[in-house]
């Protein structure tokens, strides 16, 4: 009966999300206060519908209904409890869902935190949000269901792909979704200006603190989907440029170039349409995100199967929101465009850099990530396009954006003032290079290595100097306002990812190995020793656990114990063991048995690995930090005149409204 | 011109010159760093590129995998049951590695042998590369194998 409820809760959700994208803006359009009213209580409303079905979702899956063929396919009795629970968005259907409830909260914090919105305009948002949740509900119930029945009911379920029997599973989609939907809002704020034809730029400011929310969580999404690639799939690696990563990477680039343009937007009242433009972006990239991962057109760990119905539904769906977006946006946009201009070795000139360097990064990856499904499509043949193409391309777009990053915050608003870039560069390169010059006598060898210290040294010191400049300039208790400390976190982050990729990259030791038990292997300054395998038991695979001693100079460091899992549906899957550190991850993972009781085994000695995912945690608190700026604390219901002020650049007071 | 009207024109072909030079390079490095999936009987008509690396599409023979003695060298035969040809890799491999599962290999033909840099087996088990799907499905037609030979299970 359960699952029934949750298939009529749906529908209702649906009905609801269909008013809730007519009557607000239809309301915000006659100027009717009644029907904008409605915005509230459908949002709602909406929300309980889609809690309530994703609650018996959830309820089936820990009631072990196997009635309900989603659960059947994605669950067992033998399942630990939390996987159970977090089976709910292991697959398709399942994860739609989890993608609309995130869509909901969204919502609904707008609805809680977003009371001092104008009405009209507030309305509009939540009738764009409204036309978003409406799309997916109904994709969800003609192509995706995840209440259909399987009768006669099994006795037990299939299994949860074993890759996703990992407490990954847990935060990854989450969070990953959190982001991707959040970049919805800053969407619906931009659509809504758009709708409503203001002429004035204020809505950036109230968009600002969710698209830096959502970029935020996107960075931990994104974070923790490589950690979990790292040590899952037992091979190392921390970023393969496949297609999924791609399509959660877009997004992201396009995200950050959107939270500096909306901060010169704000700020400055510069480059209007570009925010505009960019907002749109940053959703349909999340839209393509999904498209591509849920589609089944790539295959991979995160698409399960192939339905052309469902490909063709979000494809036309991402056409009229795009389309749409863009057609709006052609009509309005000429009426928002102008601005004020800016110096050319101003603030603005190096972050306008920035901007273009992300979004044309993100061409490169999308080019590089659609054109095999292009090529297939026109019969050119399977291609297929990897790390050759995108790390080259990558690193030759970000040189000049972390060579420019230092300066941004160190230069002014609207003004040129080349002698602070001369004294920064002397210092920041004098730093560079001293980094270099320690990484050199700490045995640090080979160009690649001396310049990842240097590069990182580069960005960290920019940003450093940017704290000393404010802890002279400002008055005690301003020098560092949220919105500061974020862009200062942020940076600081991307110099420690820096040093991560770059010296993992150079410095790791990695060896396939056969070996025997008894045998030993020298990996770097390790021994690692292998004892042998033996057979384990878990909650519901069977195992074969190999075990390694590791010692260093004859002192023992650690034992570790991969595993060859065999789980209950019969699928096979290595569990790496690693020691991880600040400074090293030693990496154990188990082959086959080749014969003659040996065994092949990956070794890897991984030094800096955890900066990596250290610089995207800084960069994700970076992106939380920004929104408890009091900047974005509304006095009250405003009408949007009254906020812009007139902004006067050249007092040395000003130079306290940094950036983000 | 007037200083205004000159500083947005150095932007403009600032940012023209960025996309012109940015796109020419992506052309450049996806053309050079292409690689194209071939079936067996592709690579049996000599479709597949002499010398340059590839990928050998296709399902793993039965009987056909075999070890080299203390080594983690490992030959098998890639079949889409038409056209067959002899694999060796150096390395672990993947997890869903087995015979008559579908399996993607990079690599390139060394002395009609495929030498295998790569050995991806696609996590979805059903998986298959679409015209290694075809050719099977042709050759089941052909009742040139029996039809529970290509693995797969979750429905």
């Amino acid at each position: 009966m359960n699952p029934e409820l949750g298939q009529v809760a749906l529908i209702l959700a649906l009905l609801l999300s269909a008013l809730q994208c007519v009557l607000p803006i239809v309301g915000a359009w006659r100027g009717s206060r009644p029907l904008m009213a409605t915005a509230r209580s459908l949002a709602i409303g909406q929300f309980v519908f889609v809690a309530l079905a994703f609650g018996i979702l959830m309820w089936s899956f820990w009631t072990n209904d196997f009635s309900v063929a989603y659960v059947a396919q994605n669950s067992n009795l033998s399942l630990p409890w939390f996987y159970k629970l977090s089976g709910v968005w292991g697959a398709h259907e399942g994860s739609l869902l989890l993608w609309m409830l995130i869509l909901n909260l969204w919502t609904v914090a707008l609805v809680v935190f977003g009371t001092k919105l104008p009405e009209a305009f507030f309305s509009r948002v939540i009738g764009v949000l409204g036309f978003v949740a409406f799309g997916f509900l109904l994709y969800m119930i003609t192509t995706s269901n995840p209440f259909l029945r399987l009768l006669p009911a099994p006795a037990s379920g299939a299994d949860l792909n074993p890759v996703l029997q990992d407490p990954g599973l847990v935060f990854h989609p989450p969070t990953l979704y959190m982001g991707y939907v959040g970049f919805s809002v800053a969407f619906a704020f931009a659509i809504a200006s758009l709708l409503g034809g203001e002429l004035k730029s204020t809505w950036v400011r109230w968009a600002r603190p969710w698209t830096n929310l959502a970029w935020g969580f996107l960075t931990l999404g994104i974070v923790a989907g490589s950690a979990w690639a790292y040590y899952e799939l037992g091979w190392g690696g921390w970023w393969f440029w496949d297609p999924v990563e791609n399509a959660s990477f877009m997004p992201w680039l396009i995200g950050a170039a959107l939270i500096h343009a909306q901060a010169i937007t704000d700020k400055r009242d510069g480059l209007r349409a570009w925010t505009l433009l960019l907002s749109i972006f940053a959703f349909a990239f999340s839209l393509l995100g999904t498209f591509l991962v849920r589609s089944g057109l790539l295959t991979s760990v995160h698409a399960f199967a192939f339905a052309p119905a469902r490909g063709i539904f979000i494809l036309v769906y991402l056409a009229v929101v795009v389309g749409g977006s863009l057609l709006l946006y052609a009509l309005r946009a000429p009426k928002v465009t102008g601005g004020k201009s800016f110096a050319l070795a101003s603030r603005e000139t190096l972050m306008v850099i920035g901007n273009l360097m992300l979004t044309v990064a993100c061409a490169m990856v999308m080019l590089g990530t659609l054109y095999p499904l292009v090529g297939e499509a026109l019969n050119i043949g399977r291609i297929s396009v990897g790390p050759p193409y995108f790390g080259p391309l990558f690193l030759i777009l970000m040189t000049p954006l972390v060579l420019a990053l230092p300066f941004g915050p160190l230069s002014r608003w609207g003004k040129a003032d080349l002698g602070v870039w001369k004294r920064a560069l002397i210092r920041i390169v004098a730093l560079a290079v001293l980094a270099g010059i320690v990484a050199f006598v700490l045995r640090a060898r080979g160009w690649y290595q001396l310049l990842g210290v240097a590069a990182a040294t580069w960005v960290m010191a920019g940003v450093a100097l940017f704290a000393i400049k404010r802890w002279r300039e400002a008055p005690r208790g301003k020098r560092y306002p949220f919105e500061m400390l974020g862009m200062m976190l942020a940076h600081f982050g991307i110099g420690v990812f820096i040093a991560g990729a770059i010296l993992t990259r150079s410095m790791s030791v990695e060896q396939d190995v056969s070996m025997k038990p008894g045998a030993s292997v020298d990996v770097g300054a390790y021994d690692f020793h292998f004892n042998g395998v033996a057979e384990t038991q878990g909650p519901n695979y069977r195992a074969q656990q190999g075990t390694v001693v590791i010692t260093r100079n004859g002192k023992h460091v650690v034992t570790l114990h991969p595993q060859k899992r065999t789980y209950v549906g019969g699928q096979v899957q290595t569990e790496a063991a690693i020691q991880a550190g600040v400074f090293r991850d030693l990496y154990v993972s188990l082959g086959d048995s080749i014969g003659g009781g040996a065994w092949s085994l990956r070794v890897y000695d991984k030094p800096f690995v955890r900066w990596i995912w250290g610089g995207g945690v800084l960069m994700m608190l970076g992106g939380f930090a920004v929104v408890l700026d009091k900047r974005f604390r509304l006095k009250r219901a405003v009408e949007p005149e009254t906020v812009r002020a007139k902004p006067e650049p050249a007092a040395p007071r000003k130079l306290a409204e940094g950036e983000a | 011109m007037n200083p205004v009207r000159k500083r947005r024109l150095i932007i403009t072909l600032l940012i023209l010159g960025a996309v012109v030079v940015a796109t020419g390079l992506s052309v450049f490095a996806l053309q050079r760093n292409m690689t194209y999936l071939y079936s067996p009987s592709e690579v049996d008509a000599g479709k597949a590129p002499d010398g340059h690396p590839f990928r050998l599409g296709g399902i793993v023979k039965e009987g056909s995998v075999h070890r080299v003695p203390d080594t983690l060298t490992t030959d098998f035969v890639i079949t889409d049951r038409f056209q067959s040809i002899p694999v060796t890799y150096t390395g672990i491999l993947p997890d869903l590695f087995r015979v008559g599962q579908s399996t993607i290999t990079t690599g390139k033909m060394v002395d009609g042998k495929f030498v295998a840099t790569q050995v991806l087996a696609k996590h979805d088990a059903t998986y298959m590369p679409p015209q290694v799907k075809q050719a099977i499905a042709k050759a089941e037609r052909e009742h040139r194998v029996p039809k529970t030979a290509q693995g797969g299970g979750a429905p």
